[in-house]
């Protein structure tokens, strides 16, 4: 039987940095509520979409940090699950339009229909990959999670039928009992309840039992295998469930976009969610949402300013790397 | 069955070309312990100087100096300025900072060079096509990439094995701290692997350039196949680079040559063609998948 | 460092240009980077050239370009779709460059009541059934540079091919367009990787079949890669090969040095054409840009100057709706190309041209309507 984890607490944190981190957390939400409201206010309404946007990655980058910063699994391929849950909505959407079916279902639009659904099969497709992913660690893990990735995305290039490189419209938003999602701000709302929703589901499972578990995962797995944790199985459920996570995120972001393509599953498309999480701080949950908002927001500013843009933002980050250890998250409340 | 000759041959000729970028990649990676995701802008600076000079001078010798130059110089400053800092570092920090590098040079070459691609041709001496197979001109250029790159496994094998640069990067490879405290400087060590990383990249540049498109993000297109090759080879090993390069040559090669024509056997064409396309382009990740699921550390790990 | 990023990045949003009342805005959505950008960099300077040719005029109306790179991404461009429609107030968009972000961003700026103006890319999709009355095409429909192969190739009198084109959907498309008009033998349809770099596989099996010619689409750099590759295995002297122009352009052409000598290329334009108006735009463009303008710089500059024919004809206001969208349809400018006018799906009827490396064009045929709108 596993020993109780009583001495695996993580080391206590000073008060100090504990009411900091309270007040920037409740800084953030407030923000994220009032954001709309700011946009109204400046006359820039069609800045709710760009938020929505940000919040929608900010979902993904949150559940690649929950394998990538708390479980210390460095996954290369996450968009693999932002995509496929994408395309889940929009195949589901595309035979809902034309009336033809798929394995005998007619395609559905309803919210609470799709999204689980997207979830579950994205889930379903994680489990074995995770399965055969698991058996390798470190710098091989990337790569191999960065093969089944490249799998997927040439599957989704191939398949002529759904619009192959082309991607895939859908041609409108789908259905939510009690909201209208076509409307900017009411969808806005949505994200970012299920950003506060899927965050702090994340940070429950960081403080569960199984969070402590993975969490030893990263800093000895050695140790934990002494003292008899089944961890494979530990790692397993952790990249399944964000593998979910990011599923969602997908979802959402094809009703966003109304439109899917290979483009989401591609290996920079990783990439980027990986420079979310390590800029927003890897471990800290809330830092990859910070992290999502500026990456984008600052490529967004940036290339709306000159083509240049990569130019400023590549050596922003190598600066960002060298002179600032701890991630924004660390910066702003003081924590790793 | 001259035809399977030839394709084993163009099999062989492009693990060699992945060879030339792995090698560099993995030194880096199994001496020092950096993932340099900037490598194929290295890479790319090769091939671009080379081309530059080239076309200016009409010298392939100029262009081969020009290339290792410039990757070199370019290597040393990245070195310098930015990897430097990050020895100690978590993996992921090195992640997002050559990720930042690799957009930076890729802009930084479009700004200077501009968007368009440019030209360069073997140099005379090579430019003609060598019957080695009867009755198949194989380009002579690609039996020269073919020679380079062995004989850079072999430089690299002596280097390694023989001298003492050599038997202090193995030592450092596996006790950094030790070979630290027996008085080596550990720091000009990692600045010599890197520019000997930086100048296999333009030496890899300045062979391809002939061959392949010179223009922006040429660097991506290959840096994963490149990143396959380390992964199947085992980490930080040379030898198993170089296995591991021929290996994805070679597979890539046939599925491409033989899988369509062989699926065409059994489905429809249109589906065959579909089908072969894709599996084709997904070999070498199945590859890696299934070499790493049954040796989790690679091939021949350092 | 969260709180204050955002509220820079507010400040900097909010601080976009204060609208003048008189320019008309053209939105110009482009890929300005990846392998690909140096196709709306062409796009944008030509478009530029002909609005500073009558002094930040189309058509005697002051106009705005406010042109923004998509990265080739279809998400990006449908953001910049959606800021520039909103923020912006746009009701004129422009300067996609490939079909797939076409396919995100075009619907975007339909549902908006916008006008989309395609400089380049031009799916087939929208010449059909999703044709829609503020969408018109500039350049040509896809098929068009495949179908035009397809005819050389027959009266090149070639009558066993093996054809080439990468894996996705364009690629495809580029092969059944091409096998719509050739009615020879196809001997093979080889399916290239995306991101292919060596083709040596693919060229043996091209020598093994030993066809009358090929016929290979691969714009932009794999383009370049594929011929360079194919005329280094000795192939060109024995086989020769059929492309369309975005296969082998000016640009391309440079890269690829004398090796293309020999090339038979299919196009609705090239830079030796000898009417005045192109005459004028290939000495304007070279003087300016300091390079040879591609068939992408031409069509940019034709959409500027179809832009400017029918703001003429509503003195700049987009308001009126539909008199703007019947003089596009009109398409009264002097083009370019020579002959210039739409079909009922608001895409060109045009001559596609047989060009080899000895620039003598010869007409070849034109191009059916399609789909009535």
């Amino acid at each position: 039987m596993p020993a109780p984890l009583a001495s695996a607490q993580l080391p206590a944190t000073p008060p100090a940095s504990v009411a900091r981190r309270r007040v920037v957390l409740l800084a953030g939400c407030l923000l994220l509520a009032a954001l709309p409201a700011i946009a109204h206010g400046a006359g820039q309404p069609f800045l709710i979409a760009t938020f929505t946007r940000f919040v929608i990655y900010a979902i993904a980058a949150v559940s690649l940090d929950l394998i990538l910063g708390i479980g210390g699994l460095t996954s290369f391929g996450h968009a693999a699950w932002f995509g496929l849950g994408g395309y889940v909505v929009a195949i589901a959407a595309f035979h809902a339009q034309d009336a033809s079916t798929l394995l005998g279902w007619g395609g559905s639009t309803e919210a609470l229909v799709v999204w689980p659904l997207a979830i579950a099969v994205t889930a379903l497709v994680a489990l074995p990959i995770g399965a055969l992913s698991l058996r390798t660690s470190g710098i091989h893990f990337i790569m191999i999670t960065l093969a089944f990735a490249q799998m997927l995305f040439y599957l989704f290039v191939s398949v002529k039928f759904y619009g192959g490189d082309d991607g895939l419209a859908m041609q409108r938003r789908n259905t939510l009992a009690g909201a209208d999602l076509r409307d900017a701000t009411v969808f806005y709302y949505v994200c970012v309840a299920c950003l506060v929703a899927w965050t702090t589901l994340c940070a429950a499972i960081r403080r569960s039992r199984f969070g402590m578990v993975l969490s030893g995962c990263r800093q000895s797995e050695r140790r934990l295998l002494a003292l008899g944790y089944p961890v494979y199985r530990y790692k397993l459920v952790a990249f399944v469930l964000a593998a979910a996570g990011a599923a969602l995120s997908g979802a959402l972001w094809a009703n966003a976009a109304r439109f899917v393509s290979p483009d989401m599953l591609a290996w920079v498309k990783s990439g980027e969610l990986m420079v979310m999480v390590i800029l927003g701080g890897t471990g800290t949950l809330f830092g990859p949402i910070a992290g999502a908002f500026v990456l984008l927001g600052v490529e967004q500013l940036l290339s709306a300013w000159t083509e240049h843009w990569m130019l400023i933002l590549g050596p922003l980050l190598v600066l960002f790397v060298v002179f600032a250890r701890r991630g924004l998250w660390g910066l702003v409340a003081g924590e790793r | 069955m001259l035809l399977f000759l030839e394709q084993l041959l163009n099999g062989l000729q492009y693990g060699v070309m992945l060879f030339l970028l792995a090698a560099g990649l993995t030194l880096v990676f199994g001496i020092m312990g950096v993932i340099n995701l900037a490598h194929g802008s290295l890479f790319m600076v090769g091939a671009y100087a080379a081309a530059a000079v080239a076309g200016h001078t009409g010298s392939f010798a100029l262009a081969a100096l020009a290339a290792l130059a410039a990757a070199g110089g370019a290597g040393l400053a990245v070195e310098f300025l930015v990897i430097r800092r990050l020895y100690d570092r978590d993996h992921l920090d090195q992640v997002l900072a050559t990720f930042g590098l690799l957009l930076f040079f890729n802009e930084l070459v479009a700004t200077l060079a501009g968007r368009t691609p440019l030209f360069m041709q073997p140099p005379a001496w090579l430019g003609g096509a060598v019957e080695i197979i009867p009755g198949v001109p194989y380009p002579t250029f690609r039996l020269a990439i073919l020679a380079t790159g062995v004989a850079v496994a072999a430089g690299l094998a002596f280097l390694i094995a023989r001298t003492r640069l050599g038997m202090l990067i193995r030592a450092g490879a596996t006790h950094r701290a030790i070979v630290g405290a027996l008085g080596v400087d550990i720091r000009l060590l990692f600045t010599l692997v890197f520019a000997l990383g930086a100048l296999l990249a333009g030496l890899a540049g300045l062979m391809a350039a002939p061959i392949l498109a010179v223009q922006v993000g040429m660097g991506e297109q290959i840096l994963i196949a490149t990143f396959v090759v380390v992964v199947i080879g085992g980490l930080g090993s040379v030898r198993g680079a170089f296995v591991g390069a021929l290996l994805v040559g070679l597979v890539d090669t046939l599925a491409r040559a033989f899988v369509p024509g062989l699926l065409k056997q059994v489905f429809a064409p249109t589906t065959a063609d579909a089908l072969g396309a894709g599996l084709a382009s997904a070999a070498i990740y199945l590859l890696m998948a299934l070499v790493l699921v049954f040796r989790p550390r690679g091939l021949l790990p350092a | 460092m969260k709180v204050p990023a955002l509220v820079a990045a507010l400040a900097l949003f909010c601080a976009g240009p204060t609208v003048a009342q008189t320019p008309v805005k053209i939105g110009m959505i482009t890929t300005l980077t990846t392998p690909g950008g140096y196709l709306g960099e062409d796009v944008r300077d030509a478009f530029r050239l002909a609005i500073d040719e009558e002094g930040g005029k189309l058509g005697g109306v002051p106009v705005q370009l406010i042109v923004e790179d998509d990265n080739l991404k279809p998400a990006n461009g449908k953001q910049i779709a959606d800021k520039m429609l909103q923020q912006d107030k746009v009701k004129l968009v422009t300067g996609l460059i490939f079909s797939n972000v076409a396919g995100a961003v075009a619907p975007t700026v339909l549902e908006a009541g916008a006008f989309y103006i395609s400089p380049n890319a031009g799916p087939s999709n929208f010449a059909g059934k999703d044709c829609h009355k503020n969408y018109f095409v500039a350049s040509w429909q896809n098929d068009s540079l495949h179908e035009s192969a397809g005819q050389a190739a027959a009266n090149l009198g070639y009558k066993r091919m093996v054809i080439l084109a990468p894996n996705y959907q364009a690629g495809k498309d580029a092969l059944t367009g091409f096998k719509r008009y050739f009615k020879g033998e196809v001997l093979e349809e080889i399916y290239t990787k995306l991101d292919q770099t060596d083709f040596s596989a693919e060229l043996a099996r091209i020598r093994a079949l030993k066809p009358d010619a090929v016929y290979q689409f691969h714009p932009g750099g794999q383009g370049i890669t594929f011929v360079k590759q194919y005329v280094q295995a000795g192939l060109i002297g024995s086989t020769p090969m059929v492309v369309s122009e975005v296969s082998m352009e000016p640009r391309i052409l440079g890269a690829v040095g004398d090796a293309a000598v020999g090339i038979n290329v299919t196009g609705h334009w090239n830079n030796d054409f000898a009417n005045p108006a192109s005459q004028a735009f290939v000495k304007a463009f070279t003087t300016r840009y300091n390079r040879a303008p591609t068939p992408y710089a031409q069509q940019g500059y034709d959409t500027a100057k179809l832009i400017g024919s029918a703001l003429k004809a509503v003195g700049g206001d987009l308001a009126k709706e539909d008199a703007f969208r019947a003089a596009l349809r009109k398409a009264d400018f002097v083009s370019t190309r020579g002959s210039f006018r739409f079909g009922s799906n608001q895409h060109p009827i045009q001559d596609w041209y047989a060009f080899r490396s000895r620039p003598a064009p010869t007409a070849s045929r034109r191009s059916p309507p399609r789909a009535r709108c």
